[in-house]
Parts: C-alpha cells; structure tokens; sequence
C-alpha cells in the first residue's frame, strides 16, 4: 500500500511536464465532454451528467458528515430541499422576487448552513443509529411543512411545487437557453453543464483542503472515538455542528442549482428515498474518501439510466425476447448491483488507503 | 368521549402491528447492531403469500372451511418469511459481520429494493383486494366501534408479543440470544452456536412479520408491493422510540407511536386552533420521537449501551 | 498551490472522467427511421413518446396509460395509415418518469431526443409541468392523459394540451353536485396531499362554499397510507352531510370500509381518481351509495366505448384502471391532427392540432385557447348494488 503511495509521489517529482499535459489534457476532455456526449448518445445524457454532478455535490456534502465526522445522517436531502426552497423563493414569480443568482447562492448557503445547526443542535447527544432515526425524522419534517405550507398563509404552494423558477443569468444572458459563441451553439443543459462542473471541482478542492486541516483532523478523531477527541481538546460539540452546517451548505447549494436548473421544485424530489440515495452514494464509492464519493455519485446517479437503456435489448440477448418489463428489471438490477458491490468490496469501490488497510488489519 | 375513546382504539390496533414489525427491527438490532432495512419487505411478501394463498383456496372447488384457509395462508406466509429472512440473512448480512459498519446497512437498502421489484413482478403493479375473512359488521362499545378483526389484530399481536418475551426469558434459545446480543465472540465461548442463534432471531422476527403483514392487508383488505417501506419505517421509528435492542421497548414504542399519530391527528387541529392540521400528524410522531431522544438518548426503555466507535 | 493537492484534484477529474466514460459504453443505438413493410413498399417509422410512472406506488396508472397510447398506436398501424404520400408506421417510446419531476425532465429530454412526432403524457402533474418545458423548447406538441392541474396550460405554451378536464372544472362540478343536489350543508374536505389532491379538493371547497355548503374540516391524509381511522373519527366528532375526498381508488376504497366500520354515515363522494372498477372490489360492501364524478361521458355511452373496453380487456388481460380511455384518445387525437396537416412535423401540426375536433371513447376532443378540452363534460356515478351506475352529466356537449 505504502509502495505504491510513494511510487505515485516520484512519477509527480520525476516529470512535472507531464504531470501539466496530463491536467491539460483531462481539462480538454472534461470541457468536450457534453459536446461528444450530445453527438454520440444524445442530449438526455449531457441532462443526466448534470444531475449526475449535482449528487456528486450533495454526495461530497454528506461525506463531510457521514465519511468524516462519522455521524449518520438519514434526513440529508431535507438541506437539498431547503437550499432548492429558497432559491425558488426568492427568485420566482411566487413573491415576485427576482434577486440575482449571485445574492442568492450566498444566502441559501447561508440558509441550509442555519438549518444545519439547528438540526444539528438537539442531536449532539445522540450516537450511531439514534441519530439516524432523528435525522430521519428531521428530513420528513422539513418535506411535510413543505408540501403543507400553503395554508393558511401560502409560502410554498404545498404539494403543487413552485414553477417558473429563474434560472441563473450571466450578463442578462440566461443560461436555459441556447446561444451561440464563437459559432458553436451552447444548450442550456451544456451551459448548466460547466457551472456545475465548476461548482464540483470548488466543492472537491474545498473536501480535500478540509479533510488535511485541523478542522478535518478533529472529525476524524470524532469519528474515530469521541471520548477521546474529547480528551484531546477538541471541542467536539463545535466541531460536530460545523460539520453539519458544511454539509449542510453543500447539499444547499446543489438544491439552489437543481431549482434553477429544472424551473420547478416540489415537495416530491426530496423524498426519504433520496436520502438514502446519496447515503448509499457515499458508502458504495468509499466513506470518507472524495474520490471515492465522486465515483460513487456518478456512478449510482448514471446506473439507473444505464439499465434503463440495456434492460430490454440484454433480455433479447440473452433470452430472445423481452421477458420482464424493462423498468421492473431496472430497479431491480440496481439492488442487485448495491448488494454485490458492498459484498466484494465492503469498504467500497474506492476506499480512502488508510481505511482500507485498517480494514485489512483487524480482520 | 366515545370519539376519545374511538382514537385510542384506533391507536391500540394501529400501534399493535406497528409493535408486531418493530419486533423484527429490534431483535435483529439488538444482535447485530444492524438496521434490517429489507424486514419491511418480509411483511409485504408474508401479505402477498397469504393473499395468493387464500385467492387459490377460496376459488378452488374444494369448499375448504374459512378457518381451514386462514390457517393454511397464515402457515404459508410464515413458511415463506421464514426462508426468505434465513436467506437474506446469509446472503446479504453474514459475509459482511465484520466488515464497516455501514456496509450491510447498504446491502439491507439493496435487499430491500430487489424484494420490492421481485413483488412488483410476481404480483403486479395494482393493488390487491385482500380476501374478506370475517364479518366487517363493527361492535360498539361505549360508543366507539370495533370490528372482529381489529379485536383479532390486538388479541394476536398480544399473544404473540408474550410468547415471544417467554422465548427469550425463559428458554435456552432465549438466554442463547440474550448471550450473542450482550458480546459474541464470549457467547460463542461459552459453547453457543452464535451462527445459529443469528439466523434463529433473523427467523423469528420474519415469522412474526408475516403474522403483520397478513394482519394489516386484512385490516385494510389491500395488499401492495409497496407497502412494506412506509410500514417497516414506521415500526423502526417505533424500536427506536422504545429503546432499539429492546423487546419490551419495541413493544411501548409501537403502542405508544400507534396512540401518538391517532390522539396527534385527532386533536391536533384543536389544541392548535386549526392552524396545523392532521397533515403534521407525522411531523408530531417525529418531534416526540426527538425530544424523547434528547431526554433520554437510548430510548424509553433502552439500556444504556456501551460507547461504541 | 500545492502539487499534491492538484495531483489529488486530477485524480477526482479522471474518476470522473471514468464515470461519465460508462455512458458511453451503452451507446443509444439510433434508429434507421426507414424499414420495408411486409410487401416491400417502403414505410416510414414514426414515433409517438409516452410517459409515466411505470414504477412505484402508482405503477399500475401509468403502464395503464400506456396500454392505451399502444392500442391507438396498434389500430392505427393495422388500418394502414398514410402521410405525405409515405406509408407510415407508428411506433411508441415509453419512459418511466417514477413519478419523480427529476426523472421527468430527463425522460422528456430522452422522449425529444428520440424525435417522437409527439409526446402522450405525463400522468401526473408534478411531471407533467416541469417537463412541458422541455417539449415546448423542443416544438414537441405534448398530450397530457390525466395531468389536471390548472397551472399546465396556464404556462402560455402552444404545444402543452390536455384531454381530462382540469381540476378547477371538475371541482365546480363536484362543489355545485354535494350542495345542490346531494343536499350537503355541512361538508367535510379530504385531501392526500398530492397535487391532484390538493387541486381537486381546493376547487372543490371553493364551489361547495359558493352553492352555500359550509366547510366544517380541512383532513389530510399521506399517499403512502391506507389508515384513516384517526381523520375519519375526528370527522365523525362533527357528523357533516358530506365527506368529499381527493384521493385516488387505492386510498379511497380503504377509507370507505373505515368510514361504515367507524359508524360515520355521511354520503361519501370524491373525484375521478375514485371512480373505478378497483374502489368497487377494495371498498367492497361498504362502498355502496358513494359518488364519485368521471370526466368525459360515460364509456358505455359512446359509440365506440364498449368496444374500446372489450378491446383493452382482450389485449392487456386485465381491467381499465382508469386513465387508459384517455390515454387513448389522446393518442388518437395527435395522429388525426397529423393526418389533417398531412405532416408528423409537430410545426406543421400544431396549428391543426389546436383546431382539431376528434370524437373520441371519453369524449369530443376539441381544445380551448389554452389547450385545455372544451367544454370538459363531467360524468357522475353512484354505486348501487356493486356496480358504478350513470346518474348526469355536466356541461359538455358542442
């Protein structure tokens, strides 16, 4: 394991140049990408790799609190629904407000962060599955006013959602629309594509900054035993809660852009299933591990499409006929895939290295 | 007063089942520290198998006795339960024991979707008329009503519910439980086949799943390959509330979060002055979890656990 | 900035690359639009996209939906039809939006990307809405089945129509019905907190109120439940004339049962989510005497109705659910408006689609300026003897 650590560290030390190509080269590729996709396999999947890095968001946001401060977050989607909420709000024909998306990503990172604490707060005696079932909770509680705020006073439009969200506009320039540069059409779904490519990159460089400082030390000490961070001095209630409150930013964040992106928010995206979608992200692509979360939110937010598209012709293949519907055989697979994954890499698919050698040592 | 009363009979019958679920949730906990996410499903196919079950005894020439078939349907449903918890068990659950905390949990999620969507094939995606067994003519009793079969459900899940902490008090497979539950690898030890013991609780707590489940398809004569998942939260919330790991507190939680959602919604309204209405009626079940848990972190009845990394 | 750090940022970029790379490994085989028909003249594939929930508690709506978009599609091949002098063959593209307004946008965008001729759905509002966006970006003109909320066809888009009158028409009714005619002056609202809920039940309060019924309770219930004791023994605190619910079959048949157990004997009535052959079976004897309304005219009454019923019978082996017969004409409507303009280009179409009067299995299909049906007839039905049994129908008519 070392080896190879130290392997990876003289190829960077041996040829910086090629180590600069290499970032060029990925930069190129990823700013092609919706481009090869649009023209190979269609449009939907430029769509699906936007949402695809809007979990990788929310994924890198519950890693902040699942992977490296340890505590179980089930209610995570309600900080993706605040975050969508207040977007819709403020910049919809709802009040009539129409702020601009640079006022408005700052407060609703500074919203959800709120929600954060204040979920966080009560909660700071619980351990382990206790805190699972009160986070649960919380996540139903924040869908349940939503999807009833519309009486007596309407805020939300309960379960009809909000419609006519604005998008984000540069310059007057609206990013849902299609418009020329240089001569190459951009879509909107390309345009959301690189705000939210951005958004990830800040969101893993922040992750991978956080998870080397002091701040980052402490959470994993917490994680690692709390009765023992505490005796270390790290005040493990501020840092609990500030774990909350980045995590929660984070899924804020990409809720704001999901409103913005779709136009509409409704009470039925931030159901408790979602929740268990990105847990599930951040587990199966390796707890704690950015690159191991990234993998995992791309690759749980891309699979369901994936067999969408191959669970009929894999039957012709395989039988000569379609014998179960295609989207009975969908969800079906994907559970599969959960069960088997975890079952030959429980550490996940991309565990962090230390996790997986403490792993292999105490078994 | 009679609706008073009517609201704590609907509670009591709600609550029971909620109690019979949570059971599973527990003693699978209370082992293996494992949130069993898929027993929800074990519910939904026990309701599917003993509706299958009586569809075919009910249509079939023979003119069966109607006890005779609900006995048949009820074994059928406890049969299937049993297997397929045993093998969920090693299929999904054992190869991980020792692995990260959170790996079977994922797996139970996996579990848990597969189990629906094999339902979703097998039986359809309408929702089943769940055969009509006894007379729905309701008994009143000091004004609220009750029918046979919610006198059944509170009778059965009673019943079941003592048999079951006899079991685990009072017999050597109990106090193997009790054993593997308090440390594993002393339990085995001491000379207990911990595997089995495992299984026989993973067993135990689908057997008295399916009981629930044919109960609740009864109560409401529906049966869907959905219903297992609000079902299973729901008692899970319930285990937690009692104490999770403990099957006296699986048994109040139930009760108690049966009561809760129907005072909570009946009333809810009123003491409210009609500003909330019973559409917070889960946000009041929630919040009485919560500050349950902030008063005492293990639950009503929970023990205090030993700190865990 | 540090050269771990970029190193470790490069590596996040390629994992993503290696995730977005498993798309490509799929590959959407496209299509050749072009085959040979069974006598070897040459026939043009045209494709009509269908959407809905396939999966998830409401599955069995939406495969029903689709099973009437594949009968249009079916008769309409065997009949042979012929545009712009080509022989045409439809051919359906269904997509399971799980009821889910996420995966709705991606499966219209999926649908457009296919380039369907024309889109019969979503089944549900909350779909149906954020999707009309991509159709109408796309100029893809959109049929919705059964989505009833107002807002739709209040976007200003030309190529969003509905053939199921829309909540507000259907509430009217319904609220002039329990007071007029039911004699309710005490009404107690039921909703499930859905968006056809909430849409159904607020108009209907708005209409019950305006005839002169007074509202005594607002209840709520969740679609994922089917206990309604504790709402229903609260409503029997007040006794009211009337119980109006909007739900759908498998939360009103329950509810029903609970109602008669719980002593409550108010006349029960709710909307065409509810006035199906499966409330029949779920609410069993005690569903007996409950009214439910139905858009359109019934089946039977049509003169194709009974045969569309036996025909879908005979093909699905199963019971209509409820939105099939909509589906259906919805279909039928878009390819008689391709017929009329001799175009499956939806910019050629649209303008006859908007004008097109198509007589249909639930009714007269004929659009208003917004694209929601004219005139939206409203059946309603009262269960006697286990049977849904015709009582009168509102407005309609040319």
């Amino acid at each position: 394991m070392t080896g190879h650590f130290i392997s990876r560290l003289s190829i960077l030390k041996r040829d910086r140049r090629a180590v600069w190509v290499g970032y060029v080269l990925v930069a190129v590729g990823l700013a092609l990408l919706p481009f090869v996709v649009d023209n190979t396999v269609g449009r939907t999947w430029v769509r699906i790799i936007d949402f695809a890095l809007i979990y990788a968001m929310l994924a890198l946001g519950l890693n902040i609190v699942v992977g490296f401060a340890g505590l179980l977050d089930l209610g995570y989607i309600a900080f993706y629904a605040v975050g969508a909420y207040t977007w819709a709000l403020l910049a919809s024909p709802q009040f009539g407000l129409h702020l601009p998306f640079w006022l408005i990503l700052p407060i609703g990172a500074g919203v959800t962060a709120l929600f954060g604490v204040m979920l966080g707060a009560p909660t700071l005696r619980l351990r382990g599955d206790y805190l699972a079932i009160v986070t649960l909770g919380f996540g139903e509680i924040i869908r349940i006013f939503l999807n009833n705020l519309d009486h007596p006073i309407n805020i939300t439009n309960g379960p009809i959602g909000i419609n006519r969200i604005d998008p984000i506009s540069v310059g007057g320039l609206d990013l849902t629309r299609t418009h020329q540069f240089f001569g190459i059409e951009f879509s909107g779904t390309h345009l959301y594509y690189y705000v939210l490519l951005g958004l990830v990159m800040l969101t893993i460089f922040i992750c991978v900054r956080l998870e080397d400082s002091r701040i980052g030390r402490a959470w994993i000490a917490i994680r690692e035993d709390e009765v023992a961070a505490q005796s270390m001095g790290i005040n493990t209630r501020n840092v609990k809660l500030l774990a909350f409150a980045m995590g929660a930013t984070f899924g804020g964040v990409a809720g704001g852009l999901f409103a913005s992106f779709q136009g509409f928010v409704s009470p039925e995206s931030f159901v408790l299933l979602e929740s268990i979608m990105v847990l599930c992200m951040v587990v199966l692509g390796g707890m704690g591990h950015v690159s191991g979360v990234v993998v995992g939110a791309l690759l749980l937010a891309v699979l369901p499409e994936v067999l969408r598209s191959t669970a009929s012709p894999m039957q012709e293949q395989l039988f000569g006929k379609v014998i179960v519907d295609p989207e009975s055989l969908r969800m079906l697979l994907f559970g599969l895939a959960l069960i088997l994954v975890m079952l030959i890499r429980p550490t996940g698919l991309w565990p962090s290295p230390i996790r997986k050698r403490e792993f292999e040592r105490t078994d | 007063m009679d609706i008073f009363l009517q609201q704590i009979l609907n509670g009591l019958v709600l609550g029971s089942v909620y109690a019979l679920v949570a059971l599973g949730y527990t003693m699978v906990y209370g082992i293996l520290g494992l949130i069993n996410f898929a027993h929800g499903e074990v519910v939904m196919i026990g309701a599917m198998i003993a509706l299958t079950v009586m569809t075919i005894l009910v249509g079939s020439t023979a003119g069966l006795p109607v006890a005779l078939i609900v006995a048949l349907a009820i074994a059928a449903a406890i049969a299937v339960c049993m297997t397929l918890a045993y093998s969920i068990e090693r299929v999904a659950y054992r190869p991980l024991r020792n692995a990260p905390r959170l790996a079977p949990l994922i797996t139970a999620i996996g579990m848990s979707i597969l189990l629906q969507n094999v339902a979703m094939i097998i039986w359809g995606r309408q929702y089943k008329t769940f055969p009509r067994l006894f007379s729905s003519e309701p008994h009143t009793i000091a004004g609220a009503n009750i029918t046979d079969l919610q006198i059944v459900i509170i009778i059965v899940s009673a019943a079941l519910m003592a048999a079951l902490l006899l079991l685990v008090h009072f017999t050597r497979l109990g106090r193997a439980m009790r054993a593997t539950s308090e440390n594993q690898a002393i339990a085995g030890l001491m000379g207990v086949n911990v595997n089995k013991i495992i299984s026989a609780t993973f067993v135990i707590g689908a057997a008295l799943g399916a009981v629930a489940g044919v109960l609740v398809a009864a109560n409401y004569s529906i049966a869907h390959y959905s219903m297992g998942f609000m079902l299973g939260l729901k008692a899970f919330t319930a285990a937690v509330l009692g104490g999770i790991g403990n099957i006296g507190g699986a048994m109040l939680g139930g009760l108690l979060l049966g009561l809760i959602e129907s005072i909570g919604a009946g009333y809810i309204g009123d003491v409210t002055g009609g500003f909330l209405g019973s559409h917070y009626q889960d946000v009041f079940a929630f919040l009485v979890l919560v500050l349950v848990l902030v008063l005492r972190p293990t639950g009503l009845m929970g023990e205090r656990v030993a700190e865990r990394a | 900035m540090d050269m771990r750090i970029l190193a470790k940022i490069s590596r996040q970029a390629c994992a993503a690359l290696v995730g977005v790379s498993l798309v490509f490994l799929v590959g959407g085989c496209g299509k050749d639009d072009q085959s040979v028909g069974e006598n070897g003249e040459a026939v043009r594939v045209v494709t009509i996209g269908h959407a809905g929930p396939l999966t998830g508690p409401i599955a069995h709506l939406g495969k029903d939906n689709e099973n009437g978009v594949r009968l249009a599609i079916q008769e309409a091949n065997e009949a042979g039809m012929v545009i712009a002098g080509e022989n045409i063959r439809f051919e359906m593209v269904s997509e399971d939006d799980e009821g889910n307004p996420q995966k709705g946008t991606v499966v219209a965008q999926k649908i457009v990307d296919a380039k369907v001729a024309g889109v019969i759905g979503h089944l549900n509002s909350g779909t149906t809405i954020p999707a009309s966006k991509i159709y109408h970006d796309a100029g893809v003109a959109q049929i919705s089945p059964s989505a009833t909320n107002v807002d739709y066809t209040n976007q200003g888009y030309n190529t969003a129509f509905r053939v199921m009158a829309n909540d507000a028409q259907q509430g009217v009714v319904l609220g002039k019905f329990a007071v007029g005619k039911l004699n309710a002056k005490t009404i107690a609202v039921i909703d499930d907190r859905s968006a056809y809920g909430k849409g159904l039940a607020d108009q209907f309060e708005l209409a019950a109120k305006a005839a002169g019924g007074e509202i005594i309770t607002r209840e709520f219930t969740d679609m994922s439940k089917t206990d309604f004791t504790a709402i229903l023994t609260r409503i029997k605190g007040m006794n009211p004339d009337l119980v109006f619910c909007g739900c759908l079959d498998s939360q009103t048949g329950p509810m029903m049962k609970q109602i008669r157990n719980l002593g409550l004997t108010s006349t029960f009535l709710s909307g065409d989510g509810c006035q199906t052959k499966q409330f029949l079976t779920l609410a069993g004897e005690e569903g007996e005497g409950a009214y439910a309304s139905s858009p359109g005219v019934p089946l039977a009454s049509m003169p194709d109705g009974p045969a569309f019923t036996e025909k879908y019978t005979k093909e699905f082996k199963q019971e209509i659910q409820l939105y099939a017969p909509y589906a259906y004409d919805a279909t039928n409507t878009l390819i008689a408006a391709m017929v009329k303009a001799d175009s499956f280009d939806s910019a050629v179409y649209l303008p006859v689609l908007a004008e097109i009067k198509h007589q249909g299995v639930s009714a007269t299909v004929q659009f208003d300026e917004k694209g929601d049906i004219k005139g939206g007839a409203i059946s309603l039905y009262k269960v006697t003897d286990g049977q849904w049994e015709y009582i009168e129908t509102v407005g309609g008519g040319d």
